[in-house]
């Protein structure tokens, strides 16, 4: 492998972790407060991207500048929070907190079946493309590697405003410590007037606007197909598990170990690529079963 | 003199600053029932989580009929013969009472015959007998979650006994019973172990109790045993009743 | 309590009337090849998933859902196929006997690194593995025909060579004969020690463990059995198709046996059946109307069971039969 090579795969690695972890950071904060694993995490991210594709589509041919592609993919991800993750909680998950673990996987997993055939009803089976957004940024060169802006640069910036931004969010302001109480002891945090219907509702939109925001910026770095869903819930599952449930920071760990991991074997081997990702979770699970940043849950006898 | 049925030596356990066993070495007669007792906090539980496998010591070692077990997992000190009973019941709620011995049971024989119903086993005669022996043999054939607090803490110790250790560690065997029923659970309970040639161990709260009960009692306070003796001498001592007797009332 | 994967007791009996029913049922499908000819291989399909669904449905006992146990009808389906194209002219029994070993294999080469979880690690880790052998199958195309799958030609039978119609006959039966076996089996394994233990994981590990037990060695021995019923369903599925894809293994596959497992009644042998005949009919004569919305109305319809109706269909049916017996 030469230096050329080397970069490419480290380049693709980081833009590709970067995506994974914008994901997977949603999945974590809802596990984390809500101790719901949404199996439906992963349409979110593919309706975020089709919706970005359409939207797009639709601006640009009416001659907009294709700089517009990039509020039109945050407008993209926060209709796909609020239009379909706020339902999903207030109608179905408010529902079912004091059920077992498994209701609650079933009842998500449920939405996410019917959401993959809401995703072809709306938009078939042809794939799209629509990578205006790529290509207003131009490309870098870094040690004679020629790579897009995109996916070096902003991709990665917006992964990591988005990690500080959170870890602020929920440390420094009112609304975050409502839910960071919350989290804790949902009975206590009620009891001395907190809201916590608000705050779950509140939690899942965020994420539900962090999955449609992976999808949205992830559309114009590949063909936008049915099935990538549930690829990327297996996937940011992954990460999280790596990382341990609901640990925020190792989730971004997590995502850089998988991401560069797959990129480099796409180098090296490349049939084996897809596999990575799941190989490097079973291997740190089989040593650390909570994941990497995950503590074993002590049960109180 | 005879060996000890259960020994610990110099047992240390600590959880982040907090020393919850300090050099612990504690001997257990066979045939002599052991209250527990001491301030919350003090360590009488995380001493029986100890002496069962559930939690392992930062230092020092637990011998069980002279073997090592310090390192063994509970499942492991249970087939040694150290039954365990907990201060939350910890059974199958969705199962019956007597299907939680009959499980029970099952474990203790290593029975495996996939086509024969659990129902029909042998011991089925021997499980009711003890159901009858913790006075719930009326409520055999009721699912766990529809018992009583008290009629769970019965089962939950038929259950270990059960097993037919030559210990039992019980956790608060009257905690959440009503007044009026501890002196019942207490009396089925030492009859039971008694009948069963069982020694116990048990944390206790009510000093009536452990009065009554235990042969002899041991005095935990931050992290040791303070104080053992017969229940009389531990009772009347002036620090016991200050830093114990005095915390109960309060 | 409203749960949708209860632990029945050991003591399950049902009335000898219900049991009468139940023979009738059984008696009703053997008729299939003469009194509905064009029934039987949709109904042939429905036993072989039924038994996939069984193995999902022995899980639900223990509390536990997988969203990939479609992995193990692959992996069966697959060693079939592998065996007969290497050793041509092979028999029936033979690849039987080699899925359902392969199938119970790779149960316990993965189980036991899933046991060692519950709940959503359990679901998401079962999902994951069938993901990843999902994608071999399509990667690996030299060996495995990619997409396109590997066709079976038609195994003998105790070293006869039968003809298409026959041998279809003599897999139909073949299949009753296996699902009332096995789901006899099943059912006295529930109520027997080690199935009674395996089934206490749902409500208290803390106990099995201070009884003596390892729980993950109680989850692998359910584990392994629905595995195992996971692999002769896959085959008789992969003889009466002729052929696999990986679509055997593809998620929806899954998905498809936990819906069917909790719509005809979480933990219920009879249920799993019951599931697999009336979701086969009502998928060929309904799909072709609601082909593209099929999985939608498959995650709603397990919505409104799981919200509205957790005993699934056998708890609706139990009920109504047990009014009936009351009134009149």
């Amino acid at each position: 492998m030469n230096l050329t090579t080397f970069l490419l795969a480290l380049f693709d690695g980081v833009s590709y972790a970067a995506l994974v972890f914008i994901v997977a950071l949603g999945l974590t904060l809802i596990f984390g407060v809500m101790r719901i694993l949404n199996v439906a995490h992963g349409s979110l991210y593919a309706i975020g991207a089709y919706a970005t594709v359409s939207l797009v589509g639709w601006v640009l041919a009416l001659g907009a500048a294709p700089i517009l592609a990039f509020p039109l993919m945050i407008v993209s991800a926060i209709l796909v929070g609020v239009l379909i993750g706020g339902p999903v909680e207030y109608l179905l998950l408010r529902r079912i907190y004091d059920k077992p673990e498994v209701l609650q996987l079933l009842v998500t997993f449920a939405v996410f079946m019917i959401l993959e055939d809401v995703q072809r009803l709306v938009w078939g089976t042809q794939p799209y493309f629509e990578a205006q957004a790529l290509r207003a940024l131009g490309n870098v060169t870094v040690f004679g590697v020629t790579y897009t802006v995109y996916q070096l640069i902003l991709l990665p910036l917006v992964a990591l405003t988005l990690l500080v931004g959170l870890r602020f969010f929920l440390r420094r302001t009112v609304t975050g410590k409502l839910i960071t109480a919350t989290t804790e002891d949902r009975e206590a945090a009620q009891s001395i007037g907190i809201d916590a219907d608000r705050v779950f509702l509140l939690t899942f939109v965020m994420g539900a606007i962090l999955a449609g925001l992976g999808g949205a910026l992830a559309s114009p770095t590949t063909s936008i197909l049915p099935g990538m869903g549930a690829d990327m819930i297996v996937l940011s599952f992954a990460v999280v598990a790596t990382a341990g449930l609901g640990q925020i920071e190792g989730a971004a760990i997590a995502a850089l170990m998988i991401g560069m991991g797959r990129s480099f074997a796409i180098y090296i081997w490349p049939e084996v690529a897809v596999l990575v990702p799941y190989l490097i979770m079973v291997l740190v699970l089989l040593v650390r079963p909570e994941g990497l940043f995950g503590s074993p849950a002590a049960r109180k006898i | 003199m005879t060996e000890p049925l259960l020994e610990t030596r110099d047992l240390v356990i600590r959880f982040g600053g907090v020393t919850a066993a300090d050099h612990v070495s504690l001997k257990i007669e066979a045939g002599r029932n052991l209250a527990i007792i001491g301030p919350n906090g003090a360590g009488k539980t995380t001493f029986l989580n100890i002496c069962s496998g559930w939690i392992k010591p930062s230092a020092g070692s637990v011998h069980f009929e002279g073997e090592d077990i310090t390192r063994l997992p509970p499942r492991k000190i249970v087939t040694r013969g150290v039954a365990r009973a907990f201060q939350i019941p910890q059974l199958f709620t969705e199962h019956t009472a007597l299907e939680n011995l009959l499980i029970a049971a099952s474990a203790r024989d290593g029975l495996r015959n996939p086509l024969r119903s659990m129902h029909g086993i042998d011991a089925r005669d021997e499980m009711m007998h003890l159901l009858d022996m913790v006075n719930c043999a009326d409520v055999a054939d009721r699912v766990v979650v529809e018992l009583s607090e008290g009629e769970r803490k019965l089962i939950d110790i038929a259950v270990a006994l059960a097993l037919k250790p030559r210990l039992l560690l019980m956790d608060e065997p009257t905690s959440g019973v009503a007044s009026s029923q501890k002196d019942e659970i207490m009396e089925i309970l030492i009859k039971a172990l008694s009948e069963a040639n069982v020694t116990s161990v048990f944390v206790e709260h009510d000093m009536s109790i452990v009065q009554t009960y235990a042969d002899e009692v041991a005095v935990w306070n931050a992290g040791n045993v303070q104080l053992r003796g017969t229940p009389s001498e531990v009772l009347e001592h002036p620090d016991v009743i200050r830093d114990v007797i005095g915390e109960e009332i309060a | 309590m409203s749960s949708v994967t209860t632990t029945a007791p050991a003591t399950g009996s049902s009335p000898a009337a219900l049991s009468l029913l139940w023979i009738a049922g059984v008696v009703l499908l053997a008729a299939v090849p003469f009194l509905a000819p064009n029934l039987q291989l949709l109904v042939n399909f429905a036993l072989a998933k039924g038994l996939a669904v069984v193995g999902v449905t022995v899980l639900l006992r223990a509390g536990q859902v997988s969203f990939g146990h479609a992995l193990f009808f692959g992996i069966s389906a697959y060693i079939g196929a592998f065996v007969m194209a290497s050793v041509p002219g092979m028999d029936f029994f033979g690849i039987l006997i080699a899925g359902t070993l392969g199938a119970a294999l790779a149960g316990l080469v993965v189980g036991l690194f899933v046991v060692r979880y519950r709940g959503i690690f359990f679901g998401m880790l079962n999902l994951a593995f069938s993901m990843i052998f999902w994608s071999i199958l399509e990667k690996f195309y030299h060996i495995t025909g990619g997409a396109d799958g590997i066709r079976l030609t038609r195994p003998t039978v105790l070293g006869m060579e039968l003809g298409r119609d026959a041998f279809e006959l003599f897999l139909y039966y073949t299949a009753i004969v296996l699902v009332v076996g096995l789901g006899w089996f099943t059912i006295r394994w529930f109520a027997s020690p080690v199935g009674q233990l395996f089934q206490t994981i749902k409500t208290n590990e803390t106990r099995l463990e201070y009884l003596g037990i390892s729980p993950r060695r109680a989850m692998l021995s359910g584990y392994l059995l629905s595995a195992a019923l996971c692999g002769v369903g896959g085959i008789l599925m992969a003889t009466a198709q002729g052929v696999v894809t990986p679509e055997y293994v593809w998620w929806v596959r899954s998905a498809e046996m936990v819906f069917i497992a909790v719509l005809g009644g979480a933990g219920s042998v009879r249920g799993a059946f019951l599931g697999a005949l009336i979701y086969e009919f009502v998928r060929t004569y309904a799909s072709a109307y609601a082909g593209d919305v099929w999985q939608m109305l498959l995650g709603a319809f397990l919505l409104v069971i799981i919200l509205f109706a957790p005993g699934g269909i056998i708890g609706i049916f139990e009920r109504v039969f047990a009014r009936g017996k009351g009134t009149s």
